[in-house]
């Protein structure tokens, strides 16, 4: 039955795919007929663009696409934690005014969360959203907010209620990111990338419309928002093959994939390059020596170990049990697998790495590694967190007493930039 | 070990001196400069503070003062990440040339070394080992020197390159001038860019030997990871105050990160390898000045200094969190001192090899 099914969407795909796609087309063209027939996101609702396919079907979709080259919907980026926040919580007006030009790849979007006072405890931001007449005026800064350079729109928590507790007085927003109030700049990172940015709002502005849920609702809306960024930012497979294909369309879609995943170029340092030990130790002959020989097994048996826990885990998901707490326990030994790794590229380097730069190991790569492994045990909640969590909600020890339940106005809280508290 | 009353007041002015003339804004000025250093601190730091000759004998111009002197001066300099030639001339090079050289060659080039105005880069072809040094740098039969070095700290800024190089006897010590042909020095992309690596091409060079005899790399050795240990120290113990001191400060979830009990402990465990690495590393400076003590004294203090560094750099980016990661918070300049030590001279592991090593021959083994 469902494999009838499945077979059926191919089909039907399948043959739209052989009427329609023609690499001469422009890629916003394209991606209108995408969007049109339902084809962008076929696993969203059919009155937002989509078709209302489950997973497996969406997925049927997408492997269609793949085996044809063709190209789908923009879906790099902040963008897809927007959309699909909107999905769920936003109004009939915001989804139609916003998912069709996240889908087309016409707006880009940033994500306005962690702040410089509130990082582990995101939810102490002190951003402030008030309301003034038919808008809402923001003042404060945001950090880490990736694109928010390209980015048409984004994705906003600020605070609404000073004395209600924390998690009570947060509302959650689009903000249009051309405007005045708005101010972009790039935030440098030790390995030298400028990756990020730091966003200040002076007086800006969002229309009373572009509260998304009601007011105060805004810490479930990130949850929903964070769930998506756990889930990671699958690139799209048609996206890993139009790199070799040929043809105008996927020109420009080369271009948009380079913007787009600019940032994310170290990613794969920071999680310490494992593959790469095993080769380099051969190569320059640090294999022959023992401690190198054991650091190295530690190293690629660590990461080994974490895939085999990663698969029992998906697979006890799949079965319907219960894996508590979601990735805590990938994330902190991800943090472990990069920081060995960094240990090991050192070792086997030996004083090449003193370079840095195009002309030194494996065109810069190594030393790269040896610049952005801190990262990870910080970015997406730091390891001190993980193991909070792990240790509360895995071992059941009871939790930390907590300074932070009251009104927010009375929390103790950083000093900002300017000295004086917010609020 | 505590030092003598002299000692600590040289303590105070080297670290007011490089505390004044070093500080971050300045290290950032000075990384993303050609040459790495400044010339006007440097002669300062040469003329008024007489510090380049720290340990050099009074006969060749310097102070007279011995390893625990230039420990002090080597320590207030990585406390302050100063940028400039100190360690690649008056640590490195001045070593050899005192180990090595004939008293007429002291004499020649100790006082340019001592008084600054001569800067001298010692050319290793291997900084990971005394016993792999000499395999890519020969010497003819004529003394004129042929090969090259990838890794020679501050070369592109010398005048006097002192050579390890592999002669028919032995691996002897040369002295090269750096200005005539043949002799080609490239700067490097550093990891740590607060000091500088470049790339020494020796063509067929005119060199004069230091001395007579094989070049004496183990005593060498002992001296120039000493000097580090303390360089490393003074970086860790740095980078340790400043993370407590944020921790003092920073407010999450309504108290400071502080009053946790997993950092307090963590920070706790970080000061127990600050200081056992202080102890050792000091030890290395006094066994050097006396002759006294353990022979694996300096290996101990490279290994257990640079172990010390590297948590503590680590934990000084965890620490602060994400700004920690950022360029433009300082933590990272440390780090990347840290990594760089971490390799230069010799890693962890091979010194405690080495410290075994050491301790058999003892045994008699
Ligand atoms: C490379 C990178 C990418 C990032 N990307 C994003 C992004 O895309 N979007 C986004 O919103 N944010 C992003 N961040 C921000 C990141 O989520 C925060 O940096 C992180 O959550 C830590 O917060 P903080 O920086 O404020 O540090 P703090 O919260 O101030 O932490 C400082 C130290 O205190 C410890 N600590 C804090 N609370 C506790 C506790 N309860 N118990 C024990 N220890 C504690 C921390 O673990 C840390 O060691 C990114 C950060 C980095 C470095």
């Amino acid at each position: 039955m469902a494999d009838d099914r499945i077979q059926e969407i191919r089909d039907e795909v399948g043959a739209w795919l052989d009427a329609h796609w023609d690499v001469r087309r422009s890629l916003g063209e394209w991606r209108e007929l995408l969007v049109e027939e339902g084809w962008a996101a076929p696993a969203w609702p059919k009155a937002y663009f989509g078709r209302d396919y489950n997973e497996a079907e969406a997925a049927a979709v997408a492997a269609v696409f793949y085996e044809k080259g063709a190209i789908g919907a923009a879906q790099q980026g902040p963008g897809r934690l927007a959309s699909h926040t909107l999905l769920v919580h936003g109004t009939d007006a915001q989804k139609r005014r916003y998912l069709r030009p996240i889908l087309t790849g016409e707006h880009a979007w940033c994500q306005l969360f962690s702040e410089p006072g509130s990082g582990s405890d995101l939810a102490g931001l002190t951003t402030k959203a008030e309301r003034v007449g038919d808008k809402w005026v923001i003042n404060g800064q945001k950090v880490w907010n990736t694109s928010a350079h390209h980015a048409r729109y984004g994705i906003l928590v600020a605070r609404t209620d000073w004395d209600v507790p924390k998690h009570q007085g947060i509302s959650y927003f689009v903000i249009d990111m051309h405007q005045p109030g708005v101010e972009v700049r790039p935030l440098r990172q030790m390995n030298g990338h400028a990756s990020f940015n730091e966003v200040f709002f002076s007086d800006a502005e969002v229309p009373a419309q572009d509260l998304v849920g009601s007011e105060g609702e805004g810490w479930t809306i990130a949850g929903t928002t964070l769930s998506v960024e756990r889930q990671g930012f699958s690139q799209s497979r048609d996206g890993g093959r139009a790199r070799n294909l040929e043809g105008p369309i996927y020109d420009e879609y080369r271009q948009e994939l380079a913007i787009a995943l600019e940032p994310y170029t170290w990613y794969p340092q920071r999680e310490g390059r494992v593959d790469l030990l095993f080769e380099r130790a051969v190569a320059n002959g640090a294999i022959d020596d023992p401690h190198v020989r054991q650091e190295l097994a530690k190293a690629i048996g660590l990461k080994r170990a974490a895939q085999l826990a990663a698969e029992a885990a998906a697979a006890k998901r799949r079965a319907g049990q219960r894996v508590v707490p979601e990735g805590s326990v990938g994330k902190l030994a991800a943090s472990v697998i990069a920081r060995q790794a960094n240990h090991v590229h050192t070792l086997i380097s030996g004083p090449q790495a003193l370079l840095a730069g195009p002309d030194s190991e494996l065109g810069g790569i190594v030393a790269e590694v040896l610049l952005s492994t801190p990262a990870i045990s910080i970015a997406g909640g730091t390891d001190e967190i993980q193991k909070n969590i792990i240790s509360e909600r895995v071992l059941g020890f009871p939790k930390e007493p907590r300074f932070d339940t009251g009104p927010f106005r009375d929390v103790p809280r950083n000093v900002s930039q300017t000295g004086k508290q917010e609020g | 070990m505590a030092f003598s009353e002299d000692q600590q007041q040289f303590a105070d002015v080297a670290e007011r001196f490089f505390g004044d003339k070093s500080t971050p804004t300045e290290v950032r000025r000075l990384m993303a400069s050609d040459v790495g250093y400044d010339a006007e601190v440097w002669r300062q730091l040469a003329h008024e503070v007489g510090l380049t000759g720290t340990h050099l004998p009074e006969a060749y111009g310097g102070f007279g003062f011995g390893a625990v002197e230039l420990g002090i001066t080597c320590q207030a300099m990585g406390r302050h990440l100063y940028c400039g030639p100190f360690f690649a001339s008056s640590v490195m090079a001045a070593h050899a040339v005192l180990n090595n050289g004939s008293e007429a060659q002291r004499e020649a080039l100790l006082p340019g070394i001592a008084a600054g105005t001569s800067i001298a880069a010692l050319v290793l072809d291997d900084l990971s080992d005394p016993a792999r040094v000499g395999m890519s740098i020969q010497a003819d039969a004529n003394g004129r020197l042929s090969g090259a070095a990838q890794l020679v700290a501050d070369a592109h800024v010398a005048d006097l390159l002192i050579v390890a190089a592999r002669a028919a006897d032995a691996v002897a010590l040369f002295m090269v001038d750096a200005a005539q042909p043949g002799v080609k020095v490239t700067a490097q992309n550093c990891l740590d860019p607060t000091r500088r690596m470049a790339r020494v091409q020796l063509d067929d060079v005119s060199a004069e030997r230091l001395g007579n005899g094989p070049a004496d790399l183990s005593l060498l050795w002992d001296q120039m990871c000493t000097a580090l240990a303390h360089e490393m120290v003074g970086g860790a113990e740095r980078l340790f105050e400043t993370t407590v001191e944020y921790m003092k400060m920073r407010v999450q979830f309504g108290r400071v990160i502080g009053s946790f009990q997993a950092l307090k402990h963590r920070c706790a465990d970080l000061l127990l390898e600050l200081e056992l690495a202080r102890a050792a590393t000091h030890e290395a400076a006094r066994y050097l000045a006396t002759g006294a003590g353990d022979a694996f004294a300096p290996n101990l203090a490279k290994a257990l200094a640079s172990d010390a560094y590297i948590s503590i750099a680590k934990q000084a980016i965890q620490l602060r969190g994400g700004i920690g990661f950022t360029w433009e918070e300082d933590t990272h300049l440390w780090y990347k001192r840290a990594k760089a030590s971490e390799v230069f001279l010799g890693t962890s592991n091979w010194h405690r090899e080495e410290m075994i090593r050491r301790m058999e021959v003892a045994h008699g083994g």
